[in-house]
């Protein structure tokens, strides 16, 4: 069954059409890729997802409710969250405020202006589980500005963790990390709970052919072609278009 | 509890805590009442000004909302208690200031969503239009309010009908420092609670903090509205302890003048608006025996140097403060985990 589905959406920005029919299904507990070359229309589908632009057609389903009309903060109460391919934290915050701000509102706690933050055992047990399953126990007391790039890269995919979404979209996790801090990232994707259903949009092809079980290209807008990770290697047209351009590049 | 549990629900809980310079603050601030009872009038001036620039800071410095349109609540509950003490509606005055709260509350509420949409500059203009069309109305129906002479008439009962507005200002000054305090107190809570986080959190990303869940629009609206009701009080106050309400509460002089002070104090942690009063307040009073005439051009004088000089040292100083009180806070937080492990039930 389908956890989240697109059904025929398209993205015009006056003229140009940035997506283009886009008819997209993402099994439950899937470890799906969506890949593309640069301009293929990666970042504007993972926008229509969660909200963040409207499509001028089409629609979207989440666990079978209709989120096309939905704000972004609505959809990630129904169960989907992202990370972003430039890291978006709150620099001025430190790891444990951040996570800590993700369950609370999760927990529906958020709003809640008279308790003192960190007086809720049900919120701190969260943040503790969180913090060591990425890592960031040694990190949780700086300022998230001046963290290494791959720990701010392990607290981006966390504060998507945080919201619990049964659906996490990962938005190019790997992108600049340096080599030495990379496989403890990779590490972490690896071991995310096999019930959580990932959508990987990712540029990097060892990344996406270790960790996928399922591989969607996007080219021009469309999508091109959708398989298992073998036929999308196989396909010819893929090579043309794609991994031709990686080669050249 | 693990120890790494305890040292989260630690640290979080640390970030409240009163500092001793904040208690040392606070004590002299109350000194102040027998320290210099010649100053009543100033400090009284101050202690309002004080609590108008908190709102402002509540808004701008936590959720980066810039206003030039604070007057208008300010305005609305000034005259909102000086008519319900003109026509005893409302004798007993504490009651009248928090009515007068609700009352820009409710109208911090409903332009809300005007100012919410739209940039910075849009923000601005919104604010600003919004205080210069009160101005307008209360000056179009003068039969209530007096118009351009003011509401004249006011007669303030005593505070809880024991403490009366004495000539020399010592009773006004203190209900005003108490009044500051109080709402003090509930600002600080407010920021450092759940609620007080995710605001910083939308000032700081409002992308993301949408996408982990925050409804940031809302977020914005309730912090304008409680905003809005902190500098109605600071209003009232003024009406109160004046026993008179003029059209320039609403004016634009005044909604910048909060900007100068929060320049001055700096954004951010709360005691910006108190110190920046304090300055702002004592530096025109000085200036103003020096040179009566020329006084706003030694004021406009220092705000230039503050902003071209001064901000930067004054930023980096901020910097370095909050790094100090970071890494004594951290300092003070490993010595227990330590004790703890050393002896379980240590403490």
């Amino acid at each position: 069954m389908a956890i989240l589905e697109t059904i025929g959406l398209e993205k015009r920005f006056g003229g140009i059409v940035a997506a283009h029919d886009v008819s997209l299904a993402v099994e439950k507990g899937a470890r799906h890729a969506l890949i593309g070359p640069n301009g293929a229309g990666k970042t504007t589908v993972i926008n229509l997802l969660t909200g963040v632009l409207k499509p001028t057609a089409g629609r979207i389903m989440l666990d079978g409710h209709d989120i096309t009309a939905l704000d972004p903060h609505q959809r990630v109460r129904l169960g989907m969250a992202r990370t972003f391919q430039i890291n978006q934290l709150f620099l001025d915050l430190t790891p444990l405020e951040t996570i800590g701000l993700a369950v609370s509102e999760r927990l529906g706690s958020g709003g809640d202006w008279w308790r003192l933050v960190g007086s809720k055992t049900a919120v701190t047990d969260e943040i503790v589980e969180i913090v060591e399953r990425f890592r960031l126990a040694d990190v949780m007391h700086e300022r998230t500005a001046i963290l290494p790039y791959g720990k701010q890269r392990l607290l981006e995919i966390a504060l998507a963790f945080a919201c619990r979404p049964h659906v996490l979209l990962l938005d190019e996790p790997a992108a600049g990390v340096p080599e030495a801090e990379r496989h403890e990232l990779l590490a972490t994707i690896a071991a995310l709970p096999a019930e959580v259903t990932v959508l990987l949009i990712e540029h990097d092809m060892d990344l996406v052919f270790s960790f996928a079980d399922r591989i969607s290209v996007l080219v021009n807008g469309s999508l091109f072609v959708d398989g298992a990770p073998e036929e999308v290697a196989r396909d010819p047209r893929v090579k043309a278009v794609y991994l031709g351009e990686e080669a050249d590049a | 509890m693990t120890p790494l549990a305890d040292d989260v629900s630690a640290y979080l809980k640390q970030r409240a805590r009163w500092s001793p310079i904040e208690i040392a603050f606070w004590i002299f601030a109350f000194a102040t009442i027998w320290l210099f009872p010649g100053k009543y009038l100033i400090m009284k001036d101050t202690a309002i000004l004080a609590l108008f620039a908190l709102s402002l800071d509540l808004i701008l410095g936590y959720a980066g909302i810039l206003s030039l349109g604070q007057a208008a609540f300010f305005g609305i509950a000034g005259y909102f208690s000086g008519l319900v003490a003109k026509y005893g509606i409302v004798n007993e005055p504490v009651i009248a200031l928090i009515l007068g709260g609700l009352v820009a509350a409710a109208l911090g509420f409903v332009t809300s969503f005007l100012v919410l949409r739209g940039s910075d500059l849009t923000r601005l203009m919104v604010t600003l239009g919004v205080s210069l069309m009160l101005g307008e109305v209360a000056n179009r129906y003068s039969d209530l309010t007096g118009g351009a002479d003011g509401l004249q008439g006011v007669t303030v009962a005593p505070i809880l009908g024991l403490f009366r507005f004495d000539l020399y200002g010592h009773n006004g000054y203190i209900y005003c420092l108490i009044v500051l305090f109080v709402c003090f107190v509930i600002v600080r809570r407010i920021v450092y609670s759940p609620f007080g986080l995710s605001l910083r959190a939308v000032k700081g990303n409002a992308l993301r903090a949408a996408a982990v869940g925050i409804p940031v629009k809302w977020r914005l609206v309730a912090i304008y509205t409680i905003s809005a009701g902190f500098a109605g009080i600071a209003g009232a106050l003024l009406t109160q302890t004046t026993a008179f309400c003029s059209l320039d509460v609403f004016s634009l002089d005044r909604s910048a003048d909060l900007l100068l002070v929060l320049i001055i104090g700096g954004t951010g942690y709360l005691y910006g608006g108190l110190i920046g009063a304090v300055i702002y307040r004592f530096l025109q009073d000085w200036i103003s025996t020096l040179t009566p005439q020329y006084w706003q051009f030694w004021i406009g004088l220092v705000l230039v140097v503050i902003v071209l000089v001064g901000r930067d040292r004054i930023g980096a100083g901020n910097e370095a403060v909050r790094n100090t009180i970071h890494r004594l806070g951290m300092r003070l937080l490993a010595r227990p985990a330590a004790l703890g492990s050393a002896a379980p039930d240590g403490h």
